[in-house]
């Protein structure tokens, strides 16, 4: 495991606090005895906090502390380093209800009365004074979680479908494999410094995962009666976007940690160090081109098969027999008809509770069984709502625990039919029982300039504006507009992932007569799942024409639509010109939608010229990403 | 947390053969106007055992400064009224003085302020009585709410004192005014602490002042966390304890006269507080930091 023994030592040169400290945070094997699900290390908090006093005492440079800053999780905030982004690690998206409630105390203690869903899973505490990481920290540690890691360039946080376990089409749970994954590179030396940050997704079905934007995406699959993968490499989003290039038709269980230890190795070894733009492993494998790299790999992989001790091949394995031997529910019988999500679709909705039923709610695999989404706005939760939503799960869920979801939602599982009413009026009290989570109505939006450095606009507003317009309308009762997504990033660099939208948006600014304009590139068509595809530019749209935009999109899809066509369906067909009716292509739905995009004049109203959630003229700032360090 | 109320809860249940004793002996005596004689001096915050001692033995004034009608619903027993409005529409030291003659407090009447705001409100009340130069008043370490979960005995009937005559004594060592902060602004060892939360902080503050929010020092079963804490956030923020340090908050100097007595109970000897705070420093047009890069306000999820 310590081949790459190379690195060790690379990121913690400084040697300002030679203490004991260093040692155990590097020594990844001493953490391999450690509570599996335990990820924090309560000593990396008093760490943090020395870190802090020798950069304030000028001690530290400001880009060493940088670094070492991003690796314990901590973004610097928008225009204003003082304050930091702690970005909290969910592996596998799974949370207890203690931990959320840790996190409710900890929001409210050092942040802003509220944390977010990220769309990779996270949960992030917004506007933490970086004098108080350390104690944010501390707290997470105590409740078994960490920031470790959950920025700068190393194993990000490793995702997992929050359908694994539960998912009618899946042929195994991954929920095991996404932890040991996260847990065998967690303080691993070996990615302490890796060219840029790197990313794991593990899909339940070919449907639900972003497999093909990832890293590595793994897709479960059995042959021969053996559990394995389909492991795409190098997709990922961002200025520049690639979809992922299937490795082998089929990864066996017993190569996933090899294939993982190669294929770091191989981007350790040869991306790209120079150039802060082009060192994601995706633009290896571009440069390189598949055929070598692919064949680079599986080289590497016999090597590195030849050579992985046997006590490092058992810290990966011991941590799934742990997991499997653990997890008594998902041996429940499997309900063995496939079912389509979601499992109500009732033509007549009376009742807030039914058109929360509708979207909001799903039948498992296991019969009797049903799985909850909670709908937040772009993420956002109170520490009150989190700890009324942990307390639900402690009543409701036979599972007791929840996952946090890449569309910013939480989602909870083995709930009985009877249950439903009551944990709806419990989350309904709070402010939790919104329906439309995955639907057009509650659209993706990155935190934007409410706190990003590199956000030129304020993404994460105008997804929530969005949300209150189409819940209004009523959109996520209609059937035809449900399976549509919008997705929102303030920037090209898609923590939105406006890529794999319906229709997609990223911010940036532009002129407009002797104006500056907040304004969206606008993309159709992307879609996530292992046949996900990147969606086409379409046009730019001021950020506050969007909505209108949107709804003449949806008045053209309504007169064009063939019978049973959805919108995602709609947009994907004209997207690639195979319109057959008036609208055939995106020049024609650019000409219809030419009128809609243009603003009044200044003087006329200067209001549409700024940006939502702002009341003075637009200026794009930004300051210099983080991700890069 | 449900840990440890149970575990308090045991040892209250313990008290409470004695305590019913003591509630024959007060209800049989009625308003009782004096207080036995003081042996000790309460600490800053006052916790459930020490303060139902205190009442079963005499030995203390408790207040309720909520609103009178929350009082006469229930209070905590041989409490008296004072609604912090009452205190504020006029908190002259001689106002003050006062209220505490009408509430039967002299000199060395141990006093144990309550509220049900997290402990905002008493502070404010308990600071007061500080300045007029009252020295034994003590925060109670829960809330009335605190107070009633714990399963604790409660009265609904109004209680009155005969009045005394408290001695004023000034004490501006706890106290600032605008021109004290605005001089304070530029001295190094002198810290400003604003003691509103982040994102009025971030929207406004005052300049070079530092942020503490009130929302940072509770704990899930106190109003202020452990000294060891509150000594740790202190250090991680490079605070010197032997500067001087001044509390400020929104208008009234609630929230700043919490994080004073945090400040306290960290072991700060040199804390003022700012009462007219942040509202009146505006409205005199002192300068302020602005912060408008960001659109932090859009992350409520309210």
């Amino acid at each position: 495991m310590l081949l790459s023994k190379k690195i060790y030592g690379l990121q913690y040169h400084n040697n300002i606090l030679e203490s004991s400290v260093d040692s155990d945070i590097l020594s990844s094997s001493k953490k391999n005895d450690l509570n599996f699900e335990n990820w924090g290390l309560i000593e990396e908090s008093e760490y943090f906090a020395n870190k802090v006093k020798l950069f304030r005492q000028d001690q530290l440079n400001a880009d060493e502390f940088r670094r070492f800053r991003l690796q314990n999780g901590a973004y610097g905030s928008r225009l204003n380093s003082d304050f930091s982004m702690i970005r909290i690690k969910v592996p596998g998206g799974d949370i207890t209800p203690e931990q959320m409630e840790k996190i409710a105390n900890l929001a409210e203690s050092f942040s802003i009365g509220s944390a977010h869903v990220s769309t990779r899973q996270n949960i992030q505490l917004h506007w933490v004074q970086l004098e108080d990481v350390s104690e944010v920290v501390r707290g997470l540690a105590e409740g078994g979680l960490t920031s470790r890691e959950a920025c700068g360039n190393t194993i990000r946080n490793v995702m997992c479908s929050h359908f694994a376990g539960v998912c009618s089409n899946e042929p195994f749970d991954t929920t095991i494999y996404a932890k040991a994954v996260a847990k065998f590179f967690l303080r691993n030396p070996m990615c302490q410094n890796l060219p840029r940050k790197f990313k794991f997704n593990f899909a339940c079905c070919s449907e639900h995962g972003l497999v093909r934007i990832a890293d590595v995406g793994l897709v479960p699959a059995i042959q021969d009666g053996i559990r394995g993968f389909r492991i795409y490499l190098g997709g990922g989003l961002g200025a520049a976007s690639f979809i992922g290039h299937l490795l082998e038709e089929f990864t066996p269980e017993s190569r996933l940690l090899s294939t993982c230890m190669s294929t770091i190795r191989v981007y350790d070894r040869l991306g790209n160090r120079e150039n802060p733009a082009r060192n994601r492993m995706r633009y290896l494998v571009n440069e390189m081109g598949w055929i070598k790299f692919q064949a680079l790999l599986l080289k590497e992989r016999d090597i590195v098969e030849a050579t992985t001790s046997i006590p490092t091949k058992n810290v990966f394995e011991s941590t799934l027999k742990i997991e499997n031997n653990g997890n008594s529910l998902s041996s429940l019988s499997d309900n063995k008809k496939t079912t389509t999500l979601p499992l109500i679709n009732s033509e007549n909705i009376q009742t807030a509770y039914e058109r929360w039923l509708n979207t909001n709610v799903i039948a498992q695999k296991q019969s009797g069984y049903y799985g909850v989404s909670i709908t937040l706005g772009a993420g956002d939760i109170t520490s009150n709502q989190l700890r009324v939503l942990a307390e639900s799960i402690r009543e409701f869920s036979e599972e007791r625990k929840a996952r946090t979801t890449p569309q910013q939602n939480f989602f909870i599982r083995y709930i009985k039919s009877e249950s439903i009413p009551k944990l709806f009026a419990k989350l309904s009290s709070i402010g939790l029982g919104n329906p439309g989570a995955n639907t057009i109505v509650s659209p993706v939006g990155c935190s934007g300039t409410t706190s990003c450095n590199l956000a030129i606009t304020n993404s994460h507003r105008l997804a929530k504006e969005i949300q209150s317009k189409f819940l209004e309308l009523n959109y996520d009762m209609d059937k035809d507009l449900r399976t549509s997504t919008i997705k929102i990033s303030g920037c090209p660099n898609s923590c939105g992932q406006h890529e794999v939208a319906t229709v997609g948006f990223y911010g940036g600014a532009a002129r407009l007569g002797n104006s500056m304009a907040p304004i969206y590139t606008m993309l159709f068509a992307g879609s996530t799942g292992e046949n996900g595809e990147l969606g086409k530019v379409v046009m730019r749209v001021p950020a506050k024409r969007i909505i209108d935009v949107v709804l003449k999109i949806i008045e053209c899809y309504k007169e064009e639509k063939n019978d049973n066509e959805t919108m995602h369906d709609w947009i994907s067909k004209i997207s690639v010109g195979r319109g057959n009716g008036k609208i055939q292509n995106l020049e024609d739905i650019k000409k219809i939608l030419a009128p809609v995009i243009k603003l009044p004049s200044f003087s006329e109203n200067p209001d549409s010229y700024k940006d939502y959630g702002s009341d003075s003229n637009f200026i794009a700032k930004t300051a210099r990403g983080e991700c890069a360090a | 947390m449900r840990r440890l109320n149970d575990l308090k809860l045991q040892k209250i249940k313990n008290n409470d053969e004695s305590f019913d004793k003591l509630k024959k002996n007060s209800d049989s005596k009625g308003n009782n106007n004096s207080i036995n004689k003081i042996s000790t001096t309460l600490n800053l915050l006052c916790d459930v055992d020490t303060l139902r001692s205190l009442i079963k033995e005499n030995k203390v004034r408790v207040v309720d400064v909520r609103k009178n009608d929350d009082y006469l619903k229930g209070h905590v027993p041989t409490a008296i009224c004072l609604p912090l409005a009452e205190l504020l529409s006029d908190d002259s030291p001689e106002s003050i003085i006062n209220i505490l003659n009408n509430l039967g407090i002299s000199d060395n009447t141990p006093v144990v302020v309550y509220d049900d705001t997290f402990g905002a409100l008493a502070s404010r009340v308990a600071w007061s009585f500080k300045f007029v130069g009252h020295k034994d008043v003590s925060l109670l370490e829960v809330t009335y709410s605190g107070w009633k979960n714990l399963g604790l005995e409660i009265e609904q009937k109004s209680n009155s004192f005969d009045k005394s005559s408290h001695s004023l004594n000034m004490d501006y060592s706890i106290y600032a005014d605008a021109s004290y902060v605005e001089n304070a602004n530029n001295d190094k060892k002198k810290v400003i602490i604003d003691s509103r939360e982040r994102l009025n902080f971030l929207s406004e503050h005052i300049p070079n002042s530092k942020n503490i929010p009130y929302t940072m020092i509770r704990s899930e079963d106190s109003i202020l966390r452990k000294p060891s804490e509150l000594k740790r956030f202190l250090e991680n923020r490079g605070i010197d304890f032997n500067s001087e340090i001044i509390t400020y908050c929104g208008s009234v100097g609630t929230l700043s006269g919490l994080v004073f007595f945090a400040l306290k109970a960290a072991g700060v000897p040199n804390v003022k507080l700012y009462p007219k705070s942040f509202k009146e420093w505006k409205s005199l047009g002192k300068s302020k930091i602005e912060f408008k890069d960001a659109n932090y306000w859009d992350l409520s999820a309210e």
